[in-house]
């Protein structure tokens, strides 16, 4: 296996298990994967690193057909509620690509796919969810 | 705050459509020209002109209108908002007249897209040899790969939050508000479409986003709109035929999203509109069960649905059975989008957030023709830029 990076900087594979990783704002808790130079939500200045939780739940999601050129299609784009704070959006994989199969509240956990590979060999990581199996 | 009451004096759009043979300035003067004409006025009563345009925005639009129109001297206001720019341009005439420091002004919003495509796709490639960059370290566009930031996707995501969210809201619910906006249109010689659809048809055309088909989407296109703006002291002093085709602006308002926890990565289209809304209805002491019409931001049919509760035209939560019952069909209880909406009548960016007020003003001025709501008096505009920018108008029939 050669080289792997992240797709995004907030993913982080070489700290354990990959996961996410946001700045958090120290007066409100709120969290953002780019950089601030004061929380949205209070207008102070102030953040600290926050990994966050690999499940949650599908906040909302559309399923497309019609994709920029290269993506393959249908996919299922969705928004998720990270357990514990924090909103992400990614697609919704290993699952069938159909409005009967994915809903608003279906719990989700983290997992990674390779994006794509560069001259050079180096693979590109990029997260998903993926349906949490009832037991 | 003391402000002034503004009046539309004059109003004009020009048929949305494709002009191959026609560039930006002339939709633009077009327009212009024919909302001065309209409001018997001529570039030289101006004190004031707000020009709105996305794809051209850094090429000093406004004065590239008066080289067109008219080049007087005054303050050009050039505006890029997103979708929103039209309505950004008309507010910048607006608080000018509304503070005193003009009698009158010229609004134009004008926009050449032709076909498009998506909007919204990263215009970054991938590169041969992966590197971190952007404020995201990201190494290849994330669109596809990392959820969807194209417009059908994030709006169909924003109606599917609703309709996780409140009983009797789907696929059917959406695709409902199309059918209804693609037989508006057929009244509307100014719509870029006037082709009606059955809801099977809408449903069954191709999708595009889940649960938006191609037919419930709004068309790149080509327009101008226009209006001319004046001073309840200045209509004072013009003509009783001028004076009688005046339309009140009873709230303008303009908001920005507040902070949500959910719109770091996906935009929210619901609080800012609910926010602005709040604040017109307070302003004008209209309630929305007063409306007599309103055109609202359907660039998705998925959009539409979440404004009826956004701007109070239904119960909340009833969004699904408010269009279930026909109540924003135009002999519904609240007419919704009579023009065809952005869906039919097109969507030049820069243009609709005049060209709706132009709609609701013709209806107040019992000029709509075909498509008139009868005794129309009280209309409610809304346009929404993604990033995001609202701006809602209310607009009253009304003598001075």
């Amino acid at each position: 296996m050669g080289k792997q990076i992240p797709i995004v900087d907030y993913l982080v594979l070489d700290d354990g298990p990959p996961h996410l990783v946001a700045n958090e704002s120290v007066e409100t808790g709120a969290l953002y994967f780019d950089r601030r130079n004061a929380d949205a939500k209070s207008g102070k200045p102030g953040f600290r690193r926050r990994r966050l939780a690999d499940t949650g739940m599908v906040r909302t999601f559309t399923i497309v057909y019609r994709a920029a050129p290269g993506v393959p299609t249908p996919y299922v784009s969705a928004v998720i509620d990270v357990d514990g704070g924090g909103v992400v959006k990614a697609n919704l994989v290993n699952v069938e690509p159909d409005p009967e199969n994915v809903r608003a509240g279906l719990r989700v956990s983290l997992t990674t796919y390779v994006a794509g590979t560069d001259d050079e060999g180096t693979e590109a990581v990029a997260f998903a969810y993926e349906p949490i199996k009832e037991a | 705050m003391a402000e002034r009451d503004v009046w539309i004096l004059g109003a004009a759009m020009t048929p949305f459509r494709r002009y191959p043979d026609k560039d930006l300035i002339d939709l633009g003067a077009q327009a212009a020209m024919a909302a001065m004409a309209d409001a018997g006025v001529t570039i030289y009563d101006m004190d004031v002109l707000g020009a709105g345009n996305l794809a051209e925005a850094s090429s000093g639009v406004g004065q590239r209108l008066q080289k067109q129109i008219g080049q007087t001297g005054i303050p050009v206001y050039n505006v890029t908002n997103a979708c929103a720019t039209g309505a950004t341009a008309l507010r910048c005439v607006y608080m000018a007249i509304a503070s005193g420091e003009a009698e009158m002004g010229l609004a134009a919003g004008f926009e050449k897209m032709g076909k498009m495509g998506l909007l919204g796709a990263s215009a970054r490639s991938d590169r041969n040899v992966y590197e971190p960059s952007g404020r995201y370290g990201a190494v290849m566009s994330v669109e596809g790969r990392l959820g969807t930031t194209l417009m059908p996707g994030v709006f169909a995501q924003a109606g599917m939050e609703y309709a996780g969210r409140n009983d009797g809201v789907g696929f059917e619910q959406f695709a409902k508000v199309a059918e209804k906006n693609h037989a508006h249109s057929t009244l509307n010689p100014l719509a870029q479409y006037q082709k009606r659809f059955s809801l099977h048809e809408v449903m069954n055309a191709e999708m595009m986003a889940y649960p938006n088909t191609l037919l419930m989407c709004c068309p790149t296109g080509d327009g101008g709109s226009a209006i001319v703006l004046v001073s309840e002291d200045k209509l004072k002093t013009l003509s009783s035929e001028q004076r009688a085709r005046a339309v009140r602006i009873s709230a303008s308002v303009m908001t920005s999203d507040p902070w949500t926890e959910a719109d770091q990565v996906q935009p929210d289209v619901n609080t800012l509109t609910r926010d602005a809304a709040a604040k017109a209805y307070e302003a004008s002491g209209v309630d929305p069960q007063d409306l007599d019409l309103v055109e609202l931001h359907d660039c998705f049919a998925t959009a539409e649905l979440l404004h009826y509760d956004n701007l109070g035209l239904c119960a909340p939560g009833e969004a699904g059975k408010f269009i279930d019952e026909r109540g924003p069909w135009r002999d519904g209880r609240i007419p919704v989008n009579v023009s065809g909406g952005l869906i039919s009548k097109g969507h030049p960016l820069g243009a609709t957030g005049v060209a709706n007020l132009y709609e609701v003003a013709t209806h107040l001025r019992g000029e709509a023709g075909d498509r008139q709501i009868d005794g129309a008096r009280v209309g409610l505009t809304h346009v929404i830029g993604l990033g995001s920018a609202c701006v809602v108008h209310v607009l009253e029939k009304a003598t001075v």
